[in-house]
């Protein structure tokens, strides 16, 4: 149990020490950038020099670069991000309102994948190197190769163009959804929901399929599964003992997984115009809001130090050959 | 369960064939672009105003743009672009993360746990969010910046793969017995450590290609790519994505070259990975 403690205080020191290099990363790029913030408001050569003193001031431009730097990591240990020149508010708060349209998406599309792809590639590992297993592997790799925002787009073309079944934008009707019902409003909301859903969906299965299916064969052939076999277990049987070992490393390749959602997200959100973190980076890469921009990089560091050290929980509590060494 | 065994080697030493020559297909296209191409891929044609926005043809087989410009010379182009600056990323990440790894590995102790921390710290930073970044404070960037982004960038997984490998064969009995004879230590690195890390960088690049690929499309189509009037796939189809519904032709051949490329050099990397027995190169 002690070793497990150790683990995860270490992998905990880990997620500290991940966010504080990404807040440094952020200072870094905000202050090695060509024009400051101030610049993405205001044309620079028209403001009075007085006036620009006192923003400078205002927002600690004219400490020295350690004081700076010591109060950013400060702010972002409390926090605090910076101000969003775009949106007018703290960029925290701008994240906070978006964030969670980001988490349904994410959560959502990665527990529809773990599961799937779970499924398929337990299946594939019993019978690997049979024609079925085959199949499904050419099947997968293509799925796999096929990049999400392309993917996104040829479902947007075929559902919402072509047979005009789902909606292509937003998530929800702007123009309908205060006259609906409560009802009317889910059904609405779950309509705008499928597409988006779907782009990330059939991705991470590709991919937790193509995981699970290598771990399941090499499970296969322990000697644990060749006993069951011997003992004169059913087939079926032996199988679930050998999917109870292969199912592990598959927590742990969710947990690592979060980069690859968040990228998936960032490119979804943009082909649905999903109100989520991806559409606000991408707005505020546009309109210079440096501040927007360094949060989103810090908030998404952080949701993916969060993701690996949450399946190293998850793994000690359930894998027992952890609590023995 | 013996009888899986010849099949399974005879399935091992033919299914990189397939990938390989369309690999090898699609670079040869690049190299000849000029030659294969019918058309400019960036000079408007005089009577533009009546040719721009054709459906796919006999004449124009992907369509035309909406300034008339054949798409199938835009995507023939766009191949080298796209291809070449995957390549090179890939080249680079490959040097980077090669001479980080074997560092690591050769020296471990205190030395390999810092490095191989600051390499979680890397990795747990999402590459996207990075990259979107840099082009936000910077700006679009030129074609050479974009390489020298995408490679600096890319080599954090390559070098704990070399790691690891270094790891596992300094150990092997015939590194012991060249240290033991005296086999100076730069020939001991360049005649018999390096040539054992080929399969695996040879494993790790073909998968890399593939996903530096879709990753320079998808910045190129977000904007933040390579920039126009040079053609790449990714903002090839940036253009057809606003157009989408009315000019499909756009948008969609663009992205099947790009699958097929990104597939192409995934099967090559899954193929050549069975081949050498890599089970530890994950795509």
């Amino acid at each position: 149990m002690r070793g497990i403690v150790a683990r995860l205080t270490s992998r905990a020191l880990q997620s500290v020490l991940v966010i504080f290099a990404a807040a440094s990363l952020a200072f870094l790029m905000l202050h090695l950038a060509p024009g400051d913030p101030i610049s993405g408001i205001a044309d620079a050569s028209s403001v009075p020099r007085e006036l620009r003193a006192q923003w400078d001031a205002q927002q600690g431009y004219d400490q020295p670069i350690a004081v700076q730097y010591t109060r950013w990591i400060a702010d972002v240990a409390r926090g605090r991000l910076g101000q969003s020149t775009s949106h007018q508010r703290p960029a925290i708060d701008v994240l906070g309102d978006r964030l969670p349209h980001t988490l349904l998406l994410m959560s959502l599309a990665l527990g529809a994948s773990v599961l799937l792809g779970a499924a398929i590639g337990a299946w594939q590992g019993a019978r690997a190197g049979r024609r079925p297993d085959r199949a499904v592997t050419t099947a997968s790799l293509l799925l796999y190769s096929i990049p999400e925002f392309w993917f996104a787009l040829a479902l947007l073309y075929v559902f919402a163009y072509r047979v005009h079944i789902l909606p292509a934008t937003g998530m929800f009707d702007a123009a309908m959804y205060d006259s609906m019902t409560p009802w009317q409003q889910i059904i609405d909301r779950a309509r705008h929901l499928v597409l988006p859903w779907l782009s990330l969906t059939v991705m991470g299965t590709a991919v937790f399929a193509r995981y699970q299916r290598a771990t399941m064969s090499d499970v296969m052939r322990e000697p644990f599964v060749r006993t069951a076999r011997a003992k004169g277990l059913s087939e079926a049987a032996v199988r679930r003992q050998a999917w109870r070992a292969a199912i592990l490393p598959i927590v742990t390749l969710a947990g690592l997984s979060f980069p690859a959602l968040l990228t998936g997200a960032v490119f979804v959100e943009r082909v649905f115009a999903w109100p989520g973190m991806g559409s606000a980076l991408l707005d505020a890469i546009d309109k210079r809001d440096y501040h927007l921009v360094s949060a989103c990089v810090i908030i998404g560091s952080a949701m993916t130090a969060l993701g690996s050290l949450l399946a190293d929980i998850v793994r000690a509590f359930v894998d027992p050959r952890l609590r023995v060494s | 369960m013996f009888t899986l065994v010849p099949s399974a080697i005879a399935a091992r030493t033919v299914r990189w064939r397939l990938p390989l020559v369309f690999v090898l297909m699609l670079a040869a296209v690049a190299v000849f672009a000029p030659f294969i191409a019918p058309f400019s891929p960036a000079d408007l044609p005089d009577n533009y105003d009546v040719v721009k926005n054709f459906p796919p043809s006999a004449a124009h087989p992907f369509g035309t743009d909406g300034y008339g410009r054949d798409v199938l010379s835009r995507v023939i182009y766009g191949s080298r672009i796209s291809l070449t600056l995957a390549f090179a990323a890939v080249s680079l990440a490959l040097l980077l993360g090669t001479c980080y790894g074997a560092v690591a590995g050769l020296l471990g102790g205190a030395v390999d746990r810092w490095l191989m921390r600051f390499l979680d710290v890397a990795l747990s930073i999402p590459r996207l969010l990075l990259l979107l970044a840099v082009t936000a404070f910077w700006g679009a960037l030129p074609l050479s910046a974009l390489i020298i982004l995408l490679g600096t960038t890319g080599w954090f997984d390559v070098a704990r793969l070399v790691r690891g490998e270094v790891q596992a064969l300094v150990r092997r009995d015939f590194i012991l017995a060249a240290q033991a004879t005296g086999v100076p230590r730069a020939r001991l690195l360049g005649r018999h450590l390096v040539p054992h890390l080929v399969p695996l960088l040879v494993v790790s690049a073909t998968l890399n290609v593939a996903g530096t690929i879709a990753l320079e499309a998808g910045l190129s189509y977000l904007g933040l790519g390579v920039q126009p009037p040079i053609a790449s796939w990714g903002n090839i189809i940036k253009e057809g994505a606003g157009v989408m519904e009315a000019q499909w032709w756009l948008a969609f051949f663009p992205g099947l070259a790009m699958v097929t490329a990104v597939l192409a050099c995934n099967a090559l990397g899954d193929a050549l990975r069975d081949l050498f027995a890599m089970d530890q190169v994950h795509a």
